[in-house]
């Protein structure tokens, strides 16, 4: 039984868990494997740091809660910082580069950062700032194929948004192929 | 009967467990809900109160827990499917009533989210501590049907179970659920409403006047009713006769009180309901309900990989206790374990049923998080020596 943790943080407000619900949605319906999302509740959930966990698998999640994840996605400092420790040795870390100060990790570790909010302003909605992570996501992060990701953004934002949140999706993952491609940015 | 097709939403969803039990409960037709929020159980009443306009359901938001569950009581008498959802401390408030559903024989179902108790507890974080509340918790003698779903996709199915039961044994039934499976998201297919089988509202066909809402039958589950049909009659918390209304002496209540408790006794090999795995030649047998028995999983794969004879009972309906497979397992097994999220509680039940004719064991804790398979597994290990 392969699985992979994954948590993402950030702060109340930022889409911390749609992120969870789209990348959990794109491995489970888009993707035919399985996955189980949980998340942080009560007042961290309503604007200071929150988490979302999802635990992906080959077959059926057996314990729900993440561990020590192979991918930290970071939308905030405070939310990088409480849990940059708490990772498996291997783990990517996936972070907001304008908003995390980005610290010393282990030597088996990868980083990759995008300043994911300054796109979603160009794009003219801040709030898409958590479509462009995700984007930035499928790119850096081989979890979920970028179609099944893309499907699973198109179906779970509200109606009439689609056009302006794929849009973030695409340009979160254009810039994350640009940044593979170019030499690997290790911390 | 068939489920409505306008009622069920069928297709694969990526719900969390509270919305998929919102969504069997609607599937089962289930069309008014009478509430009071409370974390973690208030997403039910939120996608109900979303879905019930599109689907001419109706959706009441109470002053409090008590009034909640008379009103879904009053609702199933008026010839409606109902439901209510709750956690811990509103499960307390609701435990009068829930008894006045009993003693009316009343179907309807009552979910409750656990969340770490006593008093306010642990509202965001999961525990099992009220199973104990759930078959003890009203006054007086009676019997209960609990069902503890694992996964969104079960909360799903054992809604519509639940609403099946309430139907078939004319009273409420209780889905004793936790905060870690309610907010846990995960796949959840929901079939076309041609493969959803529902149980009737059994009405007397007997007519006004020669009909008495709690009629003597052989099976002890007496027809309903149906309001509008010219019937006059009373029903009431007190101890009544078959015409419903207050006898109060030592036959009327003997009379009374045996048929709450046989009508689910005499019915419980068809209402108890076990997954077993491995458990014929096993050594170590592990019990366990709800996400529980998902965690047990890793720590039973573990075990068994070192040779140990592991086998494993799920009990989706942890009420009434399956007394007699524990009496005949407790003969064959060496140990019998008891997986919870509580300090004990249905491991007392587990002990008493093995008579001591084997050992029992209990892994449980106080709650605020599900077990780690580590200590599960260390049990087993204890457990087979």
């Amino acid at each position: 039984m392969a699985t992979t943790d994954i948590r993402i943080t950030g702060f109340g407000g930022q889409g911390v868990i749609l992120c969870g619900y789209i990348i959990g949605k794109a491995v489970s319906i888009y993707n035919d494997q399985h996955a189980t999302l949980t998340q942080s509740f009560g007042p961290e959930a309503r604007g200071s740091a929150c988490s979302a966990q999802v635990v992906v698998s080959d077959s059926r999640v057996l314990y729900p809660y993440v561990t020590a994840p192979k991918v930290l996605l970071a939308m905030s400092h405070d939310g990088y910082m409480t849990h940059k420790d708490k990772v498996a040795e291997d783990c990517v870390y996936v972070y907001e580069k304008d908003l995390v100060r980005l610290q010393e990790h282990g030597p088996k570790t990868t980083a990759y950062g995008i300043p994911a909010t300054r796109i979603a302003e160009d794009l003219g909605r801040k709030i898409v700032l958590n479509i462009v992570m995700l984007g930035f996501f499928a790119a850096v992060t081989d979890v979920v194929p970028h179609e099944a990701l893309r499907q699973a953004v198109e179906s779970s934002v509200p109606s009439g948004t689609e056009e302006l949140n794929l849009k973030a999706f695409d340009k979160g993952y254009e810039y994350g192929v640009g940044l593979k491609e170019k030499a690997e940015l290790k911390v | 009967m068939k489920a409505d097709p306008n009622n069920v939403l069928t297709g694969a969803h990526y719900l969390d467990g509270n919305h998929a039990c919102a969504e069997g409960a609607i599937a089962a037709g289930c069309k008014f809900f009478a509430g009071y929020p409370i974390t973690p159980s208030t997403e039910i009443a939120e996608r109900v109160s979303r879905r019930f306009p599109l689907i001419g359901g109706v959706f009441i938001q109470m002053e409090d827990e008590l009034a909640s569950m008379n009103a879904i009581l009053g609702a199933s008498w008026g010839g409606v499917r109902s439901m209510s959802c709750t956690s811990g401390p509103g499960f307390s408030l609701m435990m009068e009533n829930f008894g006045l559903g009993l003693m009316l024989e009343t179907p309807c179902v009552l979910v409750n989210v656990q969340r770490g108790g006593p008093s306010t507890g642990l509202p965001t974080l999961p525990g099992q501590a009220d199973m104990m509340q759930a078959r003890w918790g009203s006054h007086g003698d009676y019997e209960v049907i609990a069902l503890a779903p694992d996964s969104p996709q079960e909360s799903f199915e054992l809604a519509v179970h639940a609403f099946n039961l309430s139907e078939t044994y004319r009273m409420p039934v209780l889905i004793m659920t936790d905060e870690c499976v309610g907010h846990m998201t995960e796949k959840v297919v929901i079939p076309p409403a041609e493969e959803i089988e529902l149980v009737e509202i059994r009405y007397s066909s007997k007519k006004p006047g020669e009909a008495w809402p709690f009629e003597a039958t052989e099976d002890l589950i007496s027809p309903m009713l149906e309001v509008g049909k010219g019937h006059k009659f009373h029903v009431t918390g007190l101890t009544h006769d078959e015409r419903g209304y207050p006898v109060i002496n030592a036959e009327a209540q003997a009379k009374n009180v045996n048929r709450l408790v046989d009508k689910v006794n005499k019915h419980a090999e068809e209402i108890i309901w076990l997954q077993e795995k491995d458990v014929e030649g096993a050594d170590v047998v592990v019990m366990s309900y709800g996400i529980s028995s998902r965690v047990v999983q890793p720590a039973i794969m573990k075990a068994t990989k070192e040779g140990i004879k592991v086998g494993q009972i799920k009990m989706v309906t942890v009420w009434p206790f399956p007394e007699k497979r524990v009496a005949e397992l407790a003969e064959k097994v060496k140990s019998l374990v008891m997986v919870e999220m509580n300090l004990g509680q249905v491991f007392l039940e587990m002990d008493r049923c093995a008579k001591g004719k084997c050992e029992t064991y209990l892994v449980g804790h106080a709650g605020g998080t599900v077990h780690n398979p580590e200590d599960i597994y260390n049990t087993i290990k204890e457990a087979a020596k």
